[in-house]
């Protein structure tokens, strides 16, 4: 699976969603219960605001300089007695990982939740290398169980199943016969992943955030499945995103709580592991190698462009969980494994406009996405530069639209237009006007009465009124 | 007070109730309308689409338009919004931006206006039954006006209120997705209306003309009886 998870066309897709009642629902749920904790946890921090504004300084800093803290973050890993490789391409990162998995000579490879990995693909090149590859983030599990379901939502892979669907993807295919109590179904993962942990040769994790000045990587996780990940077995490769650096662990610390409490709304996870580098004399545990993937894979293209700000994000996935339209399509639709908002800014930055250019237009703009964010993206005012983008820059504008907003422009900024416009307006709907209601109309108005009345335009404008009202002295 | 009114074109064409009660609710608070006869529209549907260059002669001439104005009162959140967004758009132009700014300084939604300007809490407005709100998204978290609707509605006489379930969610107007992505817009908006049928209220009550217009639309479309009013309609009742 790379980042682009489906051929369907996103239109094609909204429609086969929307009628799986079964996702909309669990989708509305969890919208609903991560929402009301969000708010919850901030307003427990207090001063939610200042924290934002910090947040969205710190990760500004990095990103303007980038170069630095990428040097610096390679010194000390390397220090520490770490390997370093840097991935211009999706291809180089995954070639440098089957080398250190085919040197090390594994069979088995043990993950830790990472986004990055699953959008170059990497499981797929481990598996026709005759790598067994798994997955032990709970939700990861699940969806690698059924058939390499794609994952819906960047936090909560698998939120588009309910607990039902799940006990059915066990007992399919781990031999599971309890209940669909959480619980029961979380034990029996624990137990089957219990054993590939000890048996693993290598061990994949992703990066919250790697910490420069020593030359650490930070991971959230509520399972602890990262620590276990990279602490039994001998080789560790951790697999990030070039922009995921903070400078000090003072930083970390500011991101960290900025980033449990926008995605589930907690002071902490269960969970938050710094690993440094390989097992040094005198540790108790920790794996023998350890190698850095750091991956650029077109986001050094973004640096420096109108779009820089999508790189400040920390994949909480608050934007996900207010989003309204992806309240009712759910992640598939959006064709990446980045979806909602924040997919819709990067997906297109990442892919292409060829595959991706209706993201952007996913989107009332009604920036709930922005308000939600913690690091204070403005994804919705993204989401309108790439349509200019597309309009403008790119030429991929349909004709037809093109000719109406010609029209538009021409008409709307034209006193004399606008007014004769407006005014025949209503003799031009009578036709299709009953009791002052549209309920079938023409042309651009088809595809608003499909769905709703559209009103017929006043006789009397409320120009013409006020004209009288003026006449009649107003106010007086 | 001197308020020059931008009225929008949804409600100069679609709406002319909403204008009308905008102009006695102001003048009956004492201020003196003017309506400048050449404005068009703010250009939203075409920026927000991305045509940002064929909405811009649009923009200039409303800059012009109102650029006497002592205030600008606009009865839309989204509105307003565009007219405060202008100075954004005009960033790098040495001799529209300064224009744009002096516009945004002195623009004001309907009810942030009343509320915040002239400093009135209580229009003296009657109406009886059940009452629910819809926050418009731009008016509350672009414009950031979110108390004022509901401090003006609270003191309406008669008028008893629930809160609108999941109200912080778009209704699925926006623009051109309302037609573009009809699909998906209709399970916004039916979500919508399914909340404001749950809290049994006589009117949904709202901001914005655009908003009104898809709520109302699809209310009228499913055959309900929930009154949909602007709240400058709500403000004149008596």
């Amino acid at each position: 699976m790379a980042m682009k998870i489906g051929e369907g066309k996103f239109k094609d897709n909204v429609n086969k969603n929307l009628e799986d009642t079964f996702m909309r629902g669990a989708v509305a749920g969890a919208q609903e219960r991560l929402r009301t904790r969000r708010l919850d946890a901030a307003e427990e921090l207090g001063n939610w605001e200042e924290w934002r504004s910090h947040g969205e300084e710190i990760r500004k800093h990095v990103l303007d300089n980038l170069d630095y803290y990428l040097h610096e973050l390679t010194e000390n890993v390397q220090k520490r007695g770490g390997h370093v490789f840097f991935a211009e391409t999706a291809d180089e990162a995954n070639a440098y990982v089957r080398e250190v998995v085919n040197a090390k000579n594994g069979k088995k490879v043990v993950k830790a939740k990472s986004m990055v990995t699953e959008e170059i693909g990497l499981n797929q090149i481990l598996e026709d290398e005759g790598c067994e590859v798994i997955e032990t983030d709970l939700g990861e599990y699940i969806l690698q169980l059924d058939e390499h379901d794609p994952p819906s939502h960047i936090v909560t892979p698998a939120l588009h199943k309910n607990k039902e669907q799940i006990r059915d993807v066990f007992t399919e295919k781990l031999e599971y016969k309890l209940t669909s109590k959480p619980e029961e179904l979380a034990l029996h993962a624990r137990k089957k992943l219990r054993q590939e942990f000890l048996t693993a040769d290598i061990g994949i994790t992703g990066c919250n955030f790697a910490i420069a000045e020593s030359g650490s990587v930070g991971l959230v996780t509520n399972e602890g499945n990262a620590g276990l990940v990279s602490d039994l077995p001998k080789t560790q490769i951790t697999v990030m995103g070039m922009e995921r650096i903070v400078p000090t662990f003072e930083e970390f610390d500011v991101l960290v709580s900025l980033l449990t409490r926008s995605a589930v709304g907690q002071k902490l996870t269960s969970y938050i592991t710094a690993l440094s580098g390989p097992r040094e004399e005198g540790d108790a545990d920790g794996p023998e190698e350890f190698h850095l993937v750091i991956v650029d894979n077109g986001r050094s293209k973004i640096l420096g462009t109108e779009f820089q700000s999508v790189l400040q994000c920390i994949r909480c996935a608050a934007c996900i969980n207010v989003c309204p339209v992806y309240r009712h399509i759910g992640g598939h639709s959006y064709n990446s494994i980045y979806p909602g908002p924040i997919g819709a800014v990067l997906t297109p930055l990442l892919g292409g406009y060829d595959d991706f250019k209706d993201l952007p237009y996913a989107s009332t703009l009604c920036a709930a996405c922005t308000d939600a964010c913690p690091v204070k993206i403005p994804l919705h005012e993204l989401l309108h530069k790439h349509r200019q983008v597309i309009v403008e820059r790119e030429g991929r504008a349909p004709i037809s639209e093109k000719l109406a907003m010609k029209a538009f422009g021409l008409g709307a900024a034209s006193n004399p237009m606008y007014a004769a416009g407006s005014k025949m307006a209503s003799a031009m709907m009578k036709p299709f006007t009953k009791n002052d209601r549209i309920s079938n109309g023409p042309g651009p108005l088809k595809a608003w009465t499909e769905i709703r009345e559209f009103p017929a335009p006043n006789k009397e404008r409320f120009r013409d009124w006020f004209k009288e009202h003026e006449k009649g002295g107003g106010n007086q | 007070m001197k308020v020059t009114l931008f009225i929008t074109c949804i409600v100069d064409m679609f709406q002319a109730d909403v204008g009308k009660a905008t102009v006695e609710v102001l003048e009956r608070l004492g201020c003196d309308i003017e309506f400048p006869m050449g404005q068009v529209c703010c250009g939203q549907p075409a920026y927000n689409s991305g045509y940002v260059e064929e909405s811009k002669d649009a923009m200039k001439k409303m800059i012009a338009t109102f650029e006497n104005a002592e205030v600008v009162v606009t009865p839309s959140g989204s509105c307003a919004t565009m007219f405060k967004e202008y100075q954004h758009i005009f960033h790098d132009d040495p001799i529209w931006r300064p224009r744009a700014e002096k516009l945004a300084a002195k623009t004001y939604e309907l009810t942030e206006f009343i509320v915040d300007v002239l400093k009135v809490e209580n229009v003296g407005a009657k109406l009886s039954g059940i009452a629910t709100y819809h926050p418009s998204c731009h008016m509350t978290r672009l414009l950031g006006v979110k108390d004022a609707p509901m401090t003006l509605l609270q003191n309406v006489e008669g008028l008893q209120f629930e809160p609108l379930p999941n109200a912080h969610n778009c209704c699925g107007f926006g623009g051109t997705f309302s037609v573009k992505m009809g699909n998906i817009s209709e399970q916004m908006v039916d979500e919508k209306v399914d909340s404001a049928e749950k809290t049994k209220a006589d009117f949904l009550i709202g901001a914005d003309g655009g908003c009104l217009m898809n709520i109302g639309g699809r209310i009228e479309r499913r055959g309900k009886p929930i009154r949909v009013m602007h709240i400058a309609e709500v403000l004149n009742s008596r």
